[in-house]
Parts: C-alpha cells; sequence; structure tokens
C-alpha cells in the first residue's frame, strides 16, 4: 500500500482503497473457489479412470490365466 | 486477459471526477452483473435447444450455464454491496429498483437447482428445469427493460445504445473488461462441460466394460448425469 502510495500520491487510499480492494479480493477469491472445487472432481474422475484400468487389467490378467488353465487341461498326455 | 483489464483498470482508465478511486469497482461489478444476466438467457437458449431435440447434451449446457451465473451473478451482487456501501453509506438500498430487480432475478435462479433436486426421475427433472430455464430467461429481458423504463433512476446511466458518456479511456477499459469477465464465464463453462462429459464418458466406459453392477448409482443430485 505504501509502495502504491508513493507511485501514485493522488490516490485516495484511506477511504476508497479498502473497498476497492475488497471487490477485487471477493472476485479473485470466487475465481480461486471454483477452480479448486473443479481441481477436486477433476482429481476424482482421474482416479476413478486409474481405478477403471486396474480393474480391467485384473479381468485380463483373470482371462489369460483361465484360458491357460483350459489349454492346459485339453493338452494330450503323452 | 484479465491481467490486461486489471492493468487497464489501474494504471490506464483515469480516475472518476465524481466518485474518485471507488469508480474503479464499476469496471468489476458492471461486467459481472452483465455477464450473468447474459448467462441465465444462454441457459434458457440453451434450454430451447433441449425441449426441441430431447437430447440430454442441451439440459447438461442449460445446467452449466445457469450454475455459472448464479456464481458470477453473487459476485457481482456483492462487489455491487460493497459499491453501495462506499459510494452511497448503506450495502443495500431497497428503494433502488435496479438493485432489487438484480436480485429478484438471482432469488428466481437460486431456485433452479432446489427445484431440479426436487425431481428424481431424470427425465422429468430435465423437462422441468429446461421450461422453468426458458422462462426465467426470458424473465431476465423483461425486468431489465422494466427498470430501465421506471422513472426513478438512482443508478447512473452511462451505458446506452446512443453511446452513453463515458469518455474513451475509460468506454475502452470496461469494453476489455467485459470482454474478459465474459472469456472467463465461456472458459468456466467450456471447462465444466469438458469435466461433466469425461465424467459421463467414463461411467458408460464402466457400465460398457464391467458391466451395470460395477457402475454405482448415481442417487439423487440436481445435476444433470
Amino acid at each position: 500500500m505504501t509502495m502504491l502510495e508513493f507511485a501514485a500520491p493522488a490516490l485516495p487510499l484511506h477511504t476508497a482503497g479498502p473497498y476497492v480492494a475488497a471487490a477485487y479480493i471477493v472476485f479473485v477469491l470466487v475465481v480461486l473457489v471454483y477452480v479448486a472445487i473443479m481441481a477436486v472432481r477433476l482429481q476424482r474422475t482421474e482416479r476413478e479412470l486409474v481405478r477403471l484400468r486396474r480393474e480391467l487389467a485384473d479381468g485380463r490378467d483373470a482371462t489369460a490365466g483361465s484360458l491357460l488353465s483350459e489349454d492346459r487341461e485339453q493338452e494330450p498326455v503323452a | 486477459m484479465i491481467g490486461i483489464a486489471f492493468a487497464l483498470i489501474f494504471f490506464y482508465a483515469p480516475l472518476d471526477a465524481d466518485q474518485g478511486f471507488i469508480q474503479k469497482i464499476f469496471y468489476l461489478h458492471v461486467p459481472l452483473a452483465i455477464v450473468s444476466l447474459s448467462g441465465f438467457v444462454f441457459g434458457g437458449l440453451l434450454a430451447i435447444g433441449h425441449l426441441r431435440t430431447g437430447e440430454r447434451k442441451w439440459d447438461m449446457r442449460s445446467y452449466v450455464a445457469i450454475h455459472l451465473a448464479l456464481i458470477f451473478g453473487f459476485a457481482g451482487l456483492i462487489t455491487g454491496s460493497i459499491w453501495a456501501k462506499a459510494s452511497w453509506g448503506h450495502w443495500w438500498e431497497w428503494s433502488e429498483p435496479t438493485l432489487v430487480s438484480y436480485l429478484i432475478v438471482l432469488l428466481l435462479f437460486a431456485t433452479y437447482q432446489p427445484l431440479r433436486f426436487s425431481i428424481e426421475d431424470p427425465e422429468r427433472q430435465a423437462r422441468y428445469a429446461s421450461v422453468f430455464a426458458i422462462v426465467a430467461g426470458a424473465f431476465v429481458p423483461l425486468n431489465f427493460i422494466a427498470v430501465r423504463a421506471a422513472q426513478k433512476f438512482v443508478h447512473p446511466r452511462i451505458l446506452t445504445l446512443g453511446g452513453g458518456n463515458l469518455p474513451g479511456s475509460m468506454r475502452l477499459t470496461f469494453v476489455i473488461s467485459l470482454l474478459a469477465i465474459g472469456l472467463l464465464y465461456v472458459t468456466f463453462w467450456k471447462f465444466e462441460m469438458a469435466a461433466k462429459n469425461a465424467r459421463g464418458q467414463l461411467r458408460a466406459a464402466r457400465r460398457a466394460l464391467l458391466g451395470d453392477d460395477a457402475v454405482r448409482p448415481m442417487g439423487r443430485s440436481a445435476a444433470p448425469s
């Protein structure tokens, strides 16, 4: 604030400054809160995507395992 | 863009002869109010798309537009209240038609989410919400015209179709601020739509790959699924 007063001494910061600052802080806070909420939601989506990939990989392993055991069962005994 | 607008507001636009430094709130409050009101109308127009086609994506677009307009609207209301306190000495002035009509519009759209939440069936929810969005969206310009036609004014009339009475540098700063806030709204709208679409696609992929049992039921929600 002191630097701003030095740079622009004509600004009536003692009366208007806090109100103008409050208005702009409200705006920045609203934007930040919104972005934070969206970030949390995106993280949740990402976690679900990772879980889906893991479940798919597990399912593929299980299928491959059962196919392998079926093949072994069908192998002719010498 | 927001950075450019803020730079113009504080380093380019001259101090207002009447209000002085407090007038800097104008460059934030008025664009927020205009963008929020436009957002409500935009939500109503998108809801027409839903009623015409029956496709849920239009309902989702309308929901996100109204939801964001509400956020911008409440930010506009708070900044306006701060400006009123600084300039008139009161946080709120009930005899001021612009303020009260803006509050009525906000309160009207604040019922949008509870309305959605109260309807469990997603199809009915989307349909009723679309009808509400269209009717309430049409109310916004009517309300604006009614206030403009009113005789008693406290709010300064500086933006008119005839050009208004803003000096050049202030006008440029205002237009850039309006563009910046508008672009922020559009960016958030696209961002939220992409996030909601990604979530929907993920659920669909889960259902297709692992079956219906693998997808948790959504439960009652105001947001379209």
